[in-house]
């Protein structure tokens, strides 16, 4: 076995963020690696914690860190912020929250930026948690970007997926709306202590006493969490959010649902192999070549349209292929 | 071969909880293109340490305005160099006297910043220093 490979799979930290680092840095090398790394992978499950920007998503996974570690898991945590669109620099301030872990073996926490990607993590999540799988973590936490209401692409790389909420964000129609609030396995009422947390818990009992799910054998429960700073009430409470996420697992596994979130699982990653092995590849070597701007320049003359050019290209490519 | 983005740590050592200086650092550096992992204060340098290699990053810059860096700054240079992690590169800032800075530098503190260095100065001692691995 290749060096780094075993090293990863002893559960070497270093080796694995550097592995990491690669992958987001989209160094060649790396997607070698992760060939070799994969038939490691594949045995973590992966929770999910995704919301609105200051929801509390942080301390909710530093939360459940602890929850998890009490019954002697071990945990991983990719934890997502975004990239700035003109610098691309980064503050990566999830694992503030997490830090009385940082000496604790059993828990790793990597900051990931998003780097453009728009969906609410980076294009380096899927495999980056390959990466913790290899190392054997029992369980992965990936912590969204701050979301709206569609950045939803948790879903296809988490079993669980939580979705935090706070009162006072909007009436009932904002939970009817499509997106965010369909793709909750548990809802969390985050800052229940504060005003408009029981009408909420009402809105989001009658969406989903309306949904589909409510019927599918798993009606998402909701966890109301109050005060972070109450630490009693705050362990009862997130205590209570580790244990339905819990049941939901052990749902998936029963039902045969967790083999269907496992088959869209690698369907994503069939879509982002070819994004990185075709897509990617061509729009580097037209920009690199210097015929990104003479294509834009026709169509911005109307010389000629997208569509033609990109069936050109296309054409192109696959030729050389052939050729190849 | 693509291009690294330079990934630095800024981090508050000890019992030390004036983090403006530090929060401006990180603000600046995100604007310079870095990224930016803050730990917040009260940090021990075990966490620092730890937390600077699971992060992987290139650059640890440490911020103490307590009079506690004699001990503390050689320290995370000391786990780092335990950890097998040597080539991250450690920086350090604050109140610091004039001749404390030779007993810094000797310990492995790369560049030691006062009050008055400008965010500029920093930005590009770390363009010119820091290569990504």
């Amino acid at each position: 076995m290749d060096a780094t490979i075993k090293k990863i799979c002893a559960g070497d930290v270093r080796m694995a963020s550097r592995l990491i680092r690669d992958i987001e840095d989209k160094i060649p090398e790396a997607k070698a690696k992760i060939k070799k790394l994969y038939a490691h992978t594949g045995k973590s499950f992966i929770i999910g914690i995704t919301g609105a920007p200051g929801a509390g998503k942080s301390t909710l996974t530093d939360a459940l860190i602890e929850q998890l570690r009490k019954k002697n898991k071990t945990v991983g945590v990719l934890a997502v912020d975004p990239t700035s669109p003109f610098t691309g620099g980064a503050i990566l301030g999830d694992r503030i929250r997490m830090q009385r872990h940082a000496e604790d073996a059993g828990v790793f926490v990597r900051s990931l930026a998003t780097r453009g990607a728009l969906g609410g993590l980076s294009q380096s999540v899927g495999n980056a948690i390959h990466v913790m799988e290899a190392m054997g973590k029992d369980i992965i936490i990936v912590e969204t970007v701050g979301i709206g209401q569609q950045e939803i692409d948790i879903i296809n790389h988490a079993h669980s997926v939580a979705v935090v909420l706070v009162p006072g964000m909007g009436d009932e129609i904002q939970t009817m709306k499509a997106g965010l609030m369909e793709i909750a396995d548990v809802f969390v009422i985050n800052k229940a202590n504060r005003a408009g947390a029981m009408q909420l818990h009402t809105e989001l009992e009658g969406m989903l006493n309306l949904s589909s799910k409510a019927t599918d054998g798993w009606k998402p429960p909701v966890v109301m969490v109050g005060d972070a700073f109450e630490p009693q009430t705050f362990a009862a409470d997130t205590a209570a959010l580790t244990n339905k996420i819990e049941e939901h697992q052990l749902y998936l596994q029963e039902s045969g649902k967790l083999t269907e979130r496992m088959h869209r699982k690698a369907m994503t990653e069939i879509h982002d192999a070819l994004r990185d092995s075709l897509f990617e590849p061509i729009v580097n070597s037209l920009t690199t070549s210097g015929e990104m701007k003479r294509f834009a320049e026709k169509i911005k003359n109307r010389k000629t349209d997208p569509y033609t050019v990109a069936e050109e290209i296309a054409q192109r490519f696959f030729k050389h292929q052939e050729e190849k | 071969m693509p291009e690294r983005t330079i990934r630095v740590m800024v981090a508050k050592p000890g019992l030390d909880g004036h983090d403006r200086g530090a929060r401006i650092l990180a603000r600046c550096f995100r604007d310079a293109g870095f990224e930016v992992v803050y730990t917040g204060c009260h940090q021990t340098p075990e966490q620092i340490a730890a937390a600077a290699v699971q992060e992987d990053v290139d650059l640890v810059g440490l911020s103490c305005l307590s009079g506690a860096h004699r001990a503390l700054f050689p320290r995370v240079v000391e786990l780092l160099r335990e950890k097998g992690a040597a080539d991250i590169t450690v920086i350090g800032g604050g109140i610091i006297p004039e001749q404390d800075i030779p007993l810094l530098r000797e310990a492995g503190i790369k560049a030691v910043f006062t009050p008055g260095a400008s965010l500029e100065s920093i930005v590009e001692w770390i363009n010119s220093n820091i290569k990504p691995h």
